[in-house]
């Protein structure tokens, strides 16, 4: 393990894990809001806004991430000089959020949605059967009943999200994945500790949520 | 169907509000749509030397094609190798004898946990280490989608092939088959064809996941169409919308094949049926497996 010995080596994977944390974080808050807010557009009544959803995910949950990515940069920043920040990570980091989250967003709707889907009948009826317009219907009624039956898929897209901020590493950032690759390149005799250090502390991060979210979703599960 | 159970059926009033909304949000729309194409048009995106190659035929015929060419055959490569991988480690996880389910679970959740940029990285940039060889980008590309959508899809069929009725293995093993023989015709086809939903998502997400191999300079769509064809005439934008299109369309296209294949199944009335009219008309997601992503 000579290699975490040096210092330097240790700060850059620990530094790569955080950037990857961050990333995985603003990304999670955005694509939840962003993506509750598609799923209750593809249901409303005003066409529009369903085209819009439906838009959205049908274009962003078929396009490769690498690809929204890599457009991230090179599209809105280096041709359309859009920036978030002087501190050249920071601003990578920022554009690697935009990307995350407007890829994810497109998942998260289709959960909810499917989500949506388990609620009852009868429940959106006595809902409007006691006056309650499509805003409130969605907001207290179908929404919380849809939120505790999709947190298993919700689950599953967050794992996915820390996983896929790896690719942010592509524009430049050195999270974990970037780190790996030049401690692998300048250690060659030590590739697989490397790597299995790398892959241990992502599997000790998403094993537990993975199980932690089964035990949440048995727990809040309605039972019908 | 529709969805109007979350609201009633628009009376006079309902309707004018809708006009309204529909006004108002198609006219933010259209704006949100005009500030973006503002702001392409002032960086000079939509100049006619920057979409023009994509009339030409060398454009097409020397950068998006052979990438789409290699794109598809690393799909398909890492799509049977996939299917393979996780039928082997389904049934290995299932199977009697702990010193083969336990460590075929290890494997399964160990790359399903790594992400597979990592996996890749290590594969191209770690094995030649060891080996005292290059591996070739393909390759890295191909086993990397294989180790990581194999895990995911071994789930998939872990879970088919729990959801089969008991009485199904039962009435095989009466009739006297072996345990491998009721895997191999009762448990695996049943769940195959009620797993298609999830199956054919993942192979979605796997022919996405392609684009990874540009990070290793694996000369498919991406490295192609948008890298190395934007390196040549300074289109990035252009190059990028055009090869997300392609993109689009393929994966649209595996998605519909996939929605024809669950209709065709359910009309012979195999696959289960879900109890109770949902709200929207939205088929259902079923649980967690089935959100690929």
């Amino acid at each position: 393990m000579h290699v975490f010995g040096d210092s330097a080596n240790l700060d850059a994977t620990v530094a790569g894990f955080l950037w990857i944390l961050k990333l995985t974080g603003a990304s999670a808050v955005l694509a939840l809001v962003l993506g509750v807010l598609l799923a209750a557009m593809r249901v409303s009544p005003i066409p529009v806004l369903r085209l819009f959803g439906a838009g959205w995910v049908n274009i962003f949950r078929n396009t490769p991430l690498t690809l929204i990515v890599f457009f991230c940069y090179f599209g809105l920043y280096t041709t359309l000089g859009l920036t978030f920040s002087d501190d050249l990570a920071r601003n990578i980091y920022w554009l690697g959020v935009v990307g995350l989250s407007t890829y994810t967003a497109a998942f998260v709707c289709e959960a909810i949605r499917s989500g949506i889907n388990t609620v009852p009948t009868g429940q959106a009826e006595a809902a409007r059967a006691i006056g309650l317009t499509f805003a409130q219907t969605l907001r207290i009624v179908i929404l919380p009943q849809a939120g505790r039956a999709v947190v298993a898929p919700l689950g599953s897209i967050l794992i996915a999200l820390c996983k896929n901020s790896t690719i942010v590493g592509t524009i430049g950032l050195m999270e974990s994945a970037s780190v790996m690759k030049d401690l692998i390149n300048a250690n060659g005799d030590a590739v697989v500790p490397i790597f299995l250090v790398f892959a241990g502390v992502f599997a000790l991060l998403l094993v537990p949520t993975g199980y932690f979210f089964g035990w949440l979703a048995n727990r809040l599960a309605v039972k019908r | 169907m529709s969805n109007t159970v979350l609201y009633d059926h628009p009376g006079p009033r309902a309707r004018i509000r809708n006009a309204v909304l529909t006004v108002v949000f198609g006219i933010a729309l259209l704006a949100l749509l005009w500030w973006v194409y503002r702001k392409f048009d002032e960086a000079g995106q939509w100049a006619g030397p920057l979409w023009k190659p994509f009339t030409e035929s060398n454009t097409w015929m020397n950068f998006i094609l052979p990438g789409l060419g290699q794109t598809l055959l690393a799909a398909a490569t890492g799509m049977v190798l996939s299917l393979a991988f996780g039928i082997i480690f389904a049934v290995g996880r299932l199977s009697e004898h702990r010193w083969i389910s336990v460590p075929a679970g290890v494997v399964v959740e160990f790359f399903r946990a790594v992400p597979l940029l990592l996996m890749i990285f290590f594969i191209f940039f770690g094995v030649p280490f060891l080996i005292q060889g290059p591996v070739p980008a393909f390759w890295a590309v191909v086993v990397g989608l294989t180790l990581y959508n194999g895990s995911v899809l071994a789930e998939a069929f872990r879970a088919g092939i729990r959801a089969v009725p008991r009485g199904q293995a039962e009435a095989a093993y009466a009739i006297g088959m072996r345990k491998s023989l009721v895997m191999q015709h009762i448990l695996v086809p049943q769940a195959a064809r009620s797993m298609l939903p999830v199956i054919v998502s993942q192979l979605v997400v796997l022919l996405k996941d392609t684009a990874l191999g540009y990070i290793v300079a694996f000369p498919e769509l991406l490295q192609r169409g948008v890298n190395d064809l934007s390196a040549n005439f300074g289109n990035v934008v252009a190059a990028a919308m055009v090869v997300a299109t392609i993109y689009v369309i393929l994966n649209s296209l595996l998605t519909m094949l996939a929605n024809w294949l669950d209709r065709r199944s359910q009309r012979r009335g195999k696959a289960p049926k879900e109890a109770g009219t949902p709200v929207s008309a939205v088929p259902p997601g079923g649980d967690g497996t089935a959100i690929a992503i």
